[in-house]
């Protein structure tokens, strides 16, 4: 076995350029003759567009053209990558998204117009001479008032309701009649704030057309390069997937709000074929506060049914789901089908109805952010539970214990479709309870008093559904687009293998970790791995880096590509030692035969596949290059128990996070350090979410957390030193690698493990506090000590 | 950011003259300036850059006051204003390390933010400001959001400090920028005690003089206890209303003065 294989915690790679400024994102690309692209935005959250004018604009220095909807008739526009039924069966409202706004401005934001010239602060310059002629209208914001006759944010669909979801809704009179039965019901209203997902590196975007092949190349900000050709090409652009290359290079960071196709992309490549000449964009971060797909931001009421004993009877929710001004690539099936799912948790709830009604809003598009759907359904969860453990007088871990699917129940059907395949949530719970010392939390509890603080200790579980997604279930359930992931294994005749992905890597460090698998199955160092992703001209059609399934997908078609290129190699190494394939056996990068000393090495193998003087070439081609697309046949399904231990001052209402400690379990684990190098950022990110940061809108729609000195990003100082653990490992069952999935898991566990224990500190101190909605600010906490 | 032309004297004299020019305008460490000239807010036609003036940069102790020159960074004076602890204190939570590299006291008291930690100190010391033509009092120097007495063209060339008995400053930051959500200095004298609000009122800095009686005749966190809190009109905001500002000044006075010592 290579010391470098599955199981090590070697350094990444990639980080070398990263560390050493010599990363190349889409910003770092300079073609010839590149001019420069500046959007001019809607300042307005609504309003009838009566008119733009340009002339002035365009008879400024420097400036080549100006763009607006006039020169995108004909052409189509973004498209949503999921259709919804209702309740009823009737599909979604999906009005159009245009490229630049048509007729009326929806949110701020939105673009009206573009100035393309040679220099970028020509074309700057020139946006700000663009008279443009708005009626403000009053702008729609609050999502219950939007769907109670507010004014309609697109007049053409007639309604601000994009549909009206129950999921199972055949499910909903037997919960009904639980409740009707059950001995105690608790009730929650809560808030998952809005969020702005902030990457480091904002979006940018190059179009280039090539006139003499007309050829379109797109450079872009992207986690899917592959999935925005098929939809810029197919729905948007009518370009034919042949004659547009999509190239994704460095990405810093997406966090979800570089999945989707945006405005942006589509345009500089429309105008690099009308201008003959490269045309380039980078956001600002004012831009990326009011333009890149937020995140969250549901409204909801859930109940709890229970028996005196704390068994779960039922569960029922209502929320109300922002989907901003447009619909976002995958805005619908967030809080649809990535959130109703995940409804039952790890527990053995009989009865779960879950009612989503998806809102229009003159706010930025909504779409998933770093757990989607997942932490909305965890977050209502295991706040309700803890609400619910306070009231019957039962201990919250006791609660929890009596309600958990057991580790001899799975395969487990719960009754919000999916069926979970592992899982043990006593064990993760077990190991919370020694790791965190929470038989010592007393004790610190009274040192925290002394000092004057309140502290408070907060458990809750998560479950969450990865590696997206079998392609027939998806199909059925509305979405546009298959699922899989490919990987084409490319050996050379020296030996060296190159893996072409579809799976990008923007943080993840998949140019670490998918080679330690090759190097695992091979037998060959990792260094003579090199991994390639992020542009369709290299790469086989692959679906990208989203919902944590990038080794669980992207790394299964890699394996089932390596299976084929091993099964070819032992045939070639069958001939050279003229022996049967069956006896071939492969270890540490040698092939022998068994039960003799004869070998041949790997690099030997590799060099008869392309020099084939000595090949069996009647029955096996030359070459030794494999392509393998991967369907998972269901979900994997990671899960685990955190807690978290905060000090409220409760003279100011800081909190402060003094522990937080996180048992996942992740099933097969390849490279231990970066696991739990994405299990601490999403503990910053949950964390962040919970305490401080919140994408705020005034009543006008103009977002007034727009920029770091509003919206607060979490930083090192507001987070502890974090205990992690994945001992607890029930591999999936259904995946070559036995993984399931860790890049959103902190996110989505983390959130409610903070709430919970500073309502858990309030209580504790005799302040009648129940709830308090995120992110939970030094002013919202000393606020409800207030009014308690 | 718009075109500018960018001048960088070696002397006093040569700033004061650049700086006659038409839209000319004074660059410290460019710590609000910069950012403010990228959002397209400002608009000046010259920049002078006061960054190349020795004379206006460094921190001398002497006769119980410590002088700051205008041009000196947050960075320097935390390492050097060991003769004012509570003040070098200050100056080592502004921002993070590459503000305290670049930015200047003068710029941050021109500036006049009324979320800045510096004016708080800078009032609560009744330190005086000194310029090229003149020296001006704390208190008569802050006049409201970025607003000072400060003429067209004028630079500060020092701030002069006399050392307190006493001093602590208590800074509750905005979760976001990290600036004073409220900020209280307190610093004891011989003559009385002196406390300095920041980050709070609609007003910028200002002297909490009910607090200041209270102290001078008992300097215990407990003289503050029984304090109505501060009137005045308070700064709302998504991060705090009125009423939890006003909580948080007398919170943050009596912390300051217990901290004092
Ligand atoms: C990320 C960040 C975080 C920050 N956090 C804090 C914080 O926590 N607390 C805090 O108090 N501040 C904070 N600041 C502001 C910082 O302290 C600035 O340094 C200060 O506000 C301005 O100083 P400057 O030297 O950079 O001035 P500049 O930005 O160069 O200039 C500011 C203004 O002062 C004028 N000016 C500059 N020097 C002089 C002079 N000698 N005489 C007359 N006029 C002059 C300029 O013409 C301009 O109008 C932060 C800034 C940033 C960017």
């Amino acid at each position: 076995m290579p010391k470098d294989g599955i199981g090590a915690s070697i350094k990444r790679r990639e980080d070398v350029r990263f560390l050493t400024g010599t990363g190349r994102y889409t910003d770092d690309i300079n073609l010839r003759g590149q001019s420069y692209a500046w959007f001019v935005r809607s300042q307005v959250a609504h309003g009838k567009l009566n008119k733009v004018d340009t002339t002035a604009a365009a008879k400024m220095p420097g400036v080549l053209r100006i763009f607006t909807a006039k020169d995108f008739e004909g052409v189509g526009g973004l498209p949503c990558g999921w259709q919804i039924h209702d309740r009823h069966g009737k599909p979604m409202l999906e009005p159009k998204h245009p490229v630049l706004a048509e007729g009326k401005v929806r949110h701020v934001g939105d673009p009206i117009a573009v100035v393309v010239a040679e220099t970028e602060a020509q074309a700057r310059d020139a946006a700000d001479a663009v008279v443009i002629d708005i009626d403000e209208l009053p702008a729609v914001l609050d999502m219950k008032a939007a769907v109670a006759g507010g004014p309609l944010v697109h007049d053409d669909i007639g309604s601000n309701l994009c549909y009206d979801w129950g999921f199972v809704e055949e499910n909903k009179a037997a919960t009904d009649a639980a409740f009707a039965k059950a001995d105690h019901v608790t009730t929650l209203e809560l808030v998952n704030n809005r969020l702005a997902p902030n990457a480091m590196e904002p979006r940018a975007a190059i179009g280039d057309y090539d006139f003499a092949t007309d050829m379109h190349t797109l450079y872009t900000t992207s986690q899917n390069p592959h999935v925005i050709r098929l939809l810029m090409g197919a729905f948007v652009l009518g370009i034919p997937e042949h004659k547009l290359r999509v190239v994704a290079p460095d990405v810093g960071g997406g966090f979800g709000s570089k999945i989707y196709h945006y405005a942006e992309e589509a345009f500089v490549t429309f105008a690099a074929k009308q201008l003959r000449r490269p045309v380039k964009w980078t956001a600002t971060r004012s831009e990326s506060f009011i333009t890149d797909a937020q995140g969250r931001d549901h409204v909801t009421k859930i109940e709890l049914a229970l028996d005196k004993q704390g068994h779960f009877l039922a569960l029922r929710t209502e929320t109300y789901a922002n989907m901003g001004a447009y619909l976002s690539t995958f805005s619908t099936a967030i809080p649809t089908y990535l959130h109703g799912t995940l409804m039952a948790g790890t527990y053995k709830t009989p009865h779960i109805y879950v009612n989503v009604k998806a809102v229009f809003t003159n706010t930025v598009p909504v779409d998933a952010y770093r757990g989607a759907g997942r932490p909305e359904a965890t977050y209502q969860i295991e706040r309700v539970i803890d609400k619910a453990a306070r009231e019957l007088g039962l201990d919250p871990l006791e609660i929890r214990r009596r309600n958990f699917i057991k580790a001899d129940e799975f395969p487990y059907q719960t009754p919000v479709a999916v069926v979970y395949d592992t899982g043990d949530y006593d064990a993760t719970m077990n190991k919370l309870e020694s790791l965190a010392d929470l038989a010592g939390f007393e004790k610190r509890r009274a040192e925290s008093a002394k000092a004057g603080k309140l502290r408070g200790l907060g458990v809750n579980t998560y479950i969450e559904a990865c590696g997206i997604a079998p392609s027939h279930l998806v199909g059925q359930l509305g979405a546009r687009a298959g699922l899989y992931e490919s990987a084409t294994v490319r050996v050379n005749a020296t030996g060296g293998v190159v893996v072409m992905t579809g799976s990008h890597s923007h943080g993840q460090g998949h140019e670490t970790t998918f080679p330690q698998v090759i190097a695992e199955m091979i037998g060959i160092p990792v260094e003579s791995v090199e991994i390639v992703h992020g542009d369709t001209a290299n790469v086989p059609m692959g679906m990208g880096t989203y919902g944590s399934r990038s080794l669980a997908v992207g790394g299964s078609a890699m394996v089932k590509a390596t299976n084929k290129i091993i099964a070819k190699a032992k045939k070639i190494a069958a001939h050279l030692m003229e022996a049967s394939d069956a006896d071939i056996e492969l270890k540490d990068g040698k092939f022998s035969v068994a039960g003799t000393d004869k070998s041949v090495e790997w690099g030997a193998v590799c060099l008869a596949a392309y020099v084939p003087h000595n090949y069996p070439l009647e029955s096996l081609e030359p070459g030794l290059e494999e392509t393998a697309f991967y369907d998972p046949s269901n979900f994997t399904y990671p899960s685990g128990a955190y807690a978290c231990e905060v000090e409220v001052d409760p003279d100011t209402g800081h909190v402060k996070v003094c522990a937080f400690t996180a048992v996942d379990d992740f099933g097969n684990v390849v490279n231990p350090m970066i696991v739990e190098g994405q299990v601490h950022g999403g503990i910053g990110q949950g964390i962040g979410q919970a305490l401080l940061e919140h994408a705020v809108y005034d009543g006008n729609g103009q977002m007034i957390a727009g920029s770091f000195m509003d919206y607060a990003m979490p930083r090192a100082g507001d987070l502890p030193f974090y205990k992690v653990d994945h001992s607890c490992a029930t591999p999936c069952t259904h995946n070559p690698l036995g993984v399931k999935g860790c890049g959103e898991a902190g996110a989505i566990g983390s959130p409610p493990a903070v709430v919970n224990a500073v309502v858990d500190a309030l209580q504790r101190a005799g302040k009648k506090v129940s709830h308090i909605d995120m992110p939970l600010s030094p002013y919202r906490v000393w606020s409800a000590i207030q009014n308690a | 950011m718009y075109a500018f032309d960018f001048v960088k004297p070696k002397t006093l004299a040569e700033a004061v003259k650049a700086l006659g020019a038409e839209d000319a305008q004074a660059l410290g460490g460019g710590q609000t300036l910069i950012p403010t000239l990228k959002q397209r807010l400002a608009q000046p036609a010259v920049l002078v850059s006061l960054s190349g003036i020795a004379e206006l940069k460094g921190v001398k102790a002497a006769g119980g006051s410590l002088t700051i020159g205008g041009g000196t960074s947050h960075a320097t004076v935390a390492k050097e204003a060991k003769a004012y602890p509570a003040l070098a204190a200050l100056a080592a939570n502004i921002g993070d390390p590459a503000v305290r590299s670049l930015g200047t006291i003068g710029g941050s008291i021109a500036n006049n933010d009324p979320s800045a930690d510096y004016p708080a100190a800078v009032l609560a010391s009744g330190a005086t400001v000194v310029t090229n033509t003149r020296e001006i009092a704390a208190d008569d120097f802050f006049q409201g959001m970025f607003t000072t007495a400060l003429e067209p063209g004028e630079i500060i060339t020092a701030v002069r400090f006399p050392v307190p008995e006493k001093a602590n400053y208590q800074k509750f930051e905005q979760p976001a920028s990290r600036f004073a959500l409220v900020g209280v200095f307190v610093a004891k004298y011989a003559a009385g005690v002196r406390v300095a609000v920041t980050g709070a009122s609609t007003e910028g800095v200002f002297r909490w003089t009910e607090a200041e009686k209270a102290l001078s005749a008992n300097f215990a966190a407990s003289a503050v206890a029984g304090l109505a809190v501060p009137g005045g009109e308070m700064i709302a905001d998504i991060h705090g209303s009125a009423a939890y500002r006003a909580h948080l000044i007398k919170v943050l006075t009596g912390r300051a003065v217990a901290a004092a010592g």
